[in-house]
């Protein structure tokens, strides 16, 4: 059994999405995530343990390389395909209440701005680390924000920004959501966004990549 | 087809035909964290010496942009745009989002300026063409509308195609509309350079306009970015682009070795006048 789950790992890991897919060349003709995750849950292993003893370490070694410059967004993006086949199985068990996730993320980028490649990838990785993630795309208004978070109580925000130009929304966002709900976990990203705006604008954490986002819900989620 | 911009007095002539043209895109905080910290305290020098360096690499125009949070672009922008043409003879290329600081910099500027951006979305074209008309200004047309941005070639150029007939419908004339094909990371999306060329290909076979694009971000999340930036910029060239958005610094080799491939430099003039100007520096 742990030979599977180790498996499944390294299909996701390498972004072996299922037989057919040719990448990596090393697992040519072999199954790939789909298929192994179906075969395990098919022998008895529970949907949480695939996640917390496959996905989850597999997706952390992702984020770990991808922090270290060892990967880059193209095999990011795989490794996510790979999760999200091994995902097409267990979702039925966390919309049935069976298996529970650890939170939940919304996420989006602010007003004004369409850049979404960061956004993306710090919610493939949340996912991957067993939070249900509501991603609600590029230029999202403050209004959308407050709604969302209305329906999900308890749920952390995420807010990205690229560019300068549109920093100023996140600030106006995050002043927005805090005066109606004091409490909630707001992080912060984007390639001009620093620790002293995050602190400036009243969100609590700043993250440079997808990694540091997964380690703060981590550490909140305790 | 030309589209003319000038500064206090010198004239640069943006030709469908080539040469290419450089927009130094090093003016924006987004790129340079030093010319936030200076231009919060209204201090213009650093703003000066990236200008200075970007016209000694062959800029041709400068596009400016100085908008970050707790900055009143509307006031900001004129500023820089003031001090800009107090120091250099060279036409301005005027970027931001808000087209109040738009206008408050068209109010002083000397020559004539380049809008960056006016788009296809409604309350965009509303609001900027007049002001692109009162000023006398060209536009670059981005090829997202209300419905945002479409990865078909074809839609890209019904945009264009819309955003043109809108500027003209205002008052503007058809040359002064440069159209920008919108490029995004190739890391994400495996066609998203094949998109923005194809869509270069069409706005310059069925419109015949010039074609700019700030292309510095094609490479984003992968390694040995300027490698495929290059690659990105040759093609684009060939295909039609006249007028990128892009760091001088980095560029004006392969532009100037782009215009010698394609037979826009005779007896290597431009390629080895640059060639020597770099040597020298």
């Amino acid at each position: 059994m742990t030979e599977l789950l180790e498996r499944i790992s390294i299909c996701v890991e390498f972004g072996k999405v299922d037989l057919k897919s040719p990448y990596p060349p090393a697992l040519k003709d072999q199954q790939g995530a789909f298929e192994l995750t179906r075969i395990a849950l098919d022998s008895g292993v529970s949907p949480g343990v695939i996640l917390e003893e496959a996905l989850i370490p597999a997706m952390s070694r992702v984020g770990e390389k991808f922090s270290r410059n060892e990967i880059f967004v193209p095999q990011m993006l795989m490794a996510a395909k790979a999760m999200n086949s091994s995902m097409i199985h267990l979702r039925p068990f966390y919309l049935s209440g069976e298996t529970r996730r650890k939170g939940t993320f919304i996420v989006g980028t602010v007003t004004g701005d369409l850049h979404d490649i960061g956004k993306n990838l710090v919610a493939m990785m949340i996912e991957g680390a067993g939070w249900e993630v509501i991603d609600l795309g590029v230029d999202v208004s403050t209004e959308k924000f407050i709604e969302t978070a209305d329906k999900y109580p308890g749920a952390v925000i995420g807010l990205s920004a690229l560019l300068t130009t549109t920093m100023e929304n996140m600030r106006k966002t995050v002043a927005s959501l805090r005066e109606i709900r004091h409490s909630m976990k707001i992080l912060v990203g984007g390639a001009p966004v620093t620790p002293e705006f995050c602190v400036k604008i009243g969100a609590d954490h700043y993250s440079p990549d997808p990694q540091g986002a997964v380690e703060f819900l981590k550490s909140i989620a305790q | 087809m030309k589209t003319v911009l000038s500064g206090r007095s010198k004239e640069v002539i943006i030709d469908t035909e080539g040469p290419v043209i450089i927009i130094g895109e090093s003016i924006n905080p987004t790129r340079r964290k030093k010319l936030a910290s200076t231009l919060q305290e209204k201090n213009f020098d650093y703003m000066l010496s990236v200008a200075r360096s970007q016209i000694k690499a062959m800029a041709d125009v400068l596009d400016v942009n100085v908008g970050f949070p707790g900055v009143v672009d509307e006031e900001l922008l004129p500023q820089a745009v003031i001090a800009l043409q107090d120091n250099f003879d060279i036409p301005l290329c005027l970027d931001s989002p808000n087209p109040a600081a738009i206008e408050a910099a068209l109010k002083v500027a000397r020559g004539r300026c380049l809008i960056n951006s006016v788009n296809g979305e409604e309350r965009s074209l509303q609001r900027l063409l007049p002001i692109a008309r009162e000023y006398g200004a060209a536009i670059i047309g981005l090829v997202l509308d209300d419905d945002g941005i479409t990865h078909d070639p074809v839609k890209r150029l019904k945009i264009a195609e819309k955003i043109i007939e809108r500027a003209v419908r205002a008052g503007l004339r058809e040359e002064d509309v440069i159209i920008d094909p919108l490029a995004m990371a190739v890391s994400a999306d495996p066609n998203a350079c094949k998109v923005t060329l194809e869509t270069i290909r069409l706005v310059h076979d069925r419109l015949g306009h010039n074609i700019t694009q700030g292309a510095s971000n094609v490479s984003f999340g992968l390694p040995n970015r300027e490698n495929i930036n290059n690659a990105h910029m040759a093609m684009s060239i060939m295909y039609g682009l006249t007028c990128p958005i892009a760091n001088p610094e980095k560029i004006s080799g392969l532009v100037r070795a782009a215009d010698l491939v394609l037979g826009r430099d005779d007896y290597a003039v431009r390629f080895i006048e640059h060639y020597q100007t770099t040597l020298s520096s």
